[in-house]
């Protein structure tokens, strides 16, 4: 491939990923996740701790640079924030990460985020007091809370249940995307869900949760973390794996940010349609160009509503636009081909991007590899629409 | 084993006097001394005009159903033997949005574009909470 011309931040790369597995049920601590799957990310570089001067915790965690000091024993960490996007934050640190990198700032940065959403901060269970206490919540704990209004399913199930209303989507278009990444799990050994298929009517006999979202339409309760690491251009020449290449990144935020009910328009991530022409005119690329989507899928109804806002269809086309399989893996563009969080697990995003590394260096399952891969869009969707994009390619 | 209780607001400084006037039975919003521009939920400046100057405007109580959740599981232990329930965000006259569960309507009965109006729900010591139920005149 020729020499990309993209300014910033076109002159980063991902050169390192790692993970834990990805369970249901495990005795090791949110903290002990992340270091591991630190460990493994920078292993995968050809890097040692001593390497890092730049950390990015990962909001939903609660985790700190402070416990990456103590722990990997950093010695002159330069650059360290934390996106405060939900699950949106951590293609924005990215983003961010990127930023201190070309700069000068830093040189290599680690990324790492996952929690313990089955063992600890488990939604369906109401154990309120293992959930990391997120600022962007005040408003609705004090105006919807009260009200029964209490978790993020019945927020996007007001989205969802408009967007039905406007543009006809049906349940079965969900249901379209849930088996999708299904068929994309039961080809990834790795995954939640493989050995465990599902039919359209599987999910439209699955319970309803927060009408008109069922069980089926809602990613999974997993623990595990995620790593990446990111450093210049220049410096991924020398690393151990082919690097990947950022070739633009943008985030953009909701409108009101703090309430999906108060938005002009609930049925539109804006967030992701904000930030989309931003890294898509960065990389110099159109989404008709792109050769599959890593989509942040909360919910189903994430992902329809995310390829609307970030140009793959019209605007309320999301439900035609998935059927007939346009979306797995075969298709015209295939969406979160390790099965996504509704089938692999839920790493906060973080599983998104490894999936798109590996698709760009050829390190999947033949059935899982899309031929030619060369661009990839990921996305992170988190709290109220708010959204980041980045757009990667083989450097 | 206690009964377990409806998540309580919290008011601060700036949202008080909206809990205060649902105890006395009434809806109100900031509107913006500058340029008179409703606001809800409550913020310290109008982001139209950025004055930070507001007074507390009565609203009609009316409105209609913009978007609803049925929630058929329990996240929260006070609606476990409540559930299947609905909540709706409301779209009033004055164009607010705000949100409320609708005890009054079924999973059958509940529609976008339902016709609704406020009463309110005292829930302890000087704190009632703003309850949509279908509008009178709509029910005949
Ligand atoms: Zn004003």
């Amino acid at each position: 491939m020729t020499e990309k011309t993209a300014p910033f931040p076109g002159r980063c790369a991902i050169v390192g990923i790692g993970q834990t597995p990805y369970t249901r049920g495990t005795d090791r601590t949110t903290l002990e996740l992340h270091l591991e799957a630190a460990l493994a990310a920078l292993s995968d570089a050809g890097l040692s701790p001593d390497d890092v001067d730049a950390v990015m915790p990962n909001e939903m965690a609660g985790i700190l640079a402070e416990d990456f000091i103590v722990n990997l024993g950093l010695r002159d960490l330069r650059f360290s924030s934390t996106i405060r996007t939900g699950g949106a934050s951590f293609v924005s640190a990215i983003q961010s990460a990127c930023l201190a990198v070309h700069c000068g700032l830093a040189n290599h940065a680690l990324l790492v985020a996952g929690r313990r959403g089955y063992s600890a901060q488990r939604v369906s269970k109401a154990v309120e007091d293992t959930i990391v206490p997120m600022p962007i919540m005040r408003t609705i704990e004090e105006f919807e809370r009260p009200c029964g209004n209490t978790v993020a399913v019945q927020w996007f199930a007001q989205a969802a249940r408009r967007h039905m209303h406007e543009f006809g989507t049906r349940s079965e278009h969900f249901g379209q995307i849930a088996v999708a990444c299904r068929k994309h799990a039961n080809l990834n050994p790795h995954a939640l869900m493989h050995g465990k298929p599902m039919s359209l009517a599987d999910h439209q006999a699955s319970r309803m949760i927060a009408d008109p979202l069922r069980l089926f339409d809602c990613s999974l309760e997993t623990d595990g973390a995620a790593a990446i690491v990111v450093t210049s251009a220049e410096r991924a020449r020398d690393r151990a794996k082919r690097p990947v290449a950022i070739l633009g990144i943008a985030e953009g935020h909701g409108d009101p940010p703090d309430s999906i009910t108060q938005k002009r328009d609930m049925t539109e991530i804006e967030g992701l349609r904000r930030a989309a022409p931003h890294a898509f005119g960065m990389a110099g690329v159109s989404p008709g160009d792109l050769d599959r989507a890593q989509i942040y899928d909360g919910f189903t109804w994430i992902t329809l509503a995310s390829l609307e806002a970030l140009g793959f269809c019209d605007r309320g086309e999301g439900g035609p636009f998935v059927e007939g399989g346009r979306i797995e893996l075969g298709g015209a563009l295939p969406v979160n081909t390790a099965g996504g969080l509704v089938s692999e697990a839920h790493v906060s995003g973080a599983n998104h991007v490894l999936e798109a590394v590996r698709q760009l260096r050829r390190e999947v399952e033949p059935a899982r590899q899309v031929a030619d891969c060369e661009t990839v869009v990921v996305t992170s969707e988190g709290d109220f629409h708010e959204g980041a994009v980045m757009i990667l390619g083989r450097a | 084993m206690t009964t377990p209780t409806r998540p309580r607001p919290k008011p601060t400084p700036l949202t008080e006097p909206f809990w205060r006037a649902a105890a006395e039975g009434r809806l109100v919003a900031q509107r913006c001394r500058g340029c008179n521009t409703l606001r809800h939920y409550p913020r310290p400046m109008c982001p139209e005009c950025h004055d930070m100057r507001w007074d507390w405007s009565e609203l009609s109580g009316r409105g209609e159903i913009h978007s609803y959740v049925v929630t058929h599981r329990a996240f929260h232990p006070f609606w476990a033997d409540r559930i299947p329930y609905v909540v709706a965000t409301i779209e009033l006259e004055e164009g607010l949005r705000m949100v409320s569960e609708m005890p009054e309507l079924t999973p059958d009965e509940v529609a976008i574009g339902l016709p609704v109006e406020v009463r309110f729900e005292p829930l302890d010591d000087g704190i009632a909470l703003p309850v949509f139920r279908l509008s009178k005149s709509r029910r005949g």
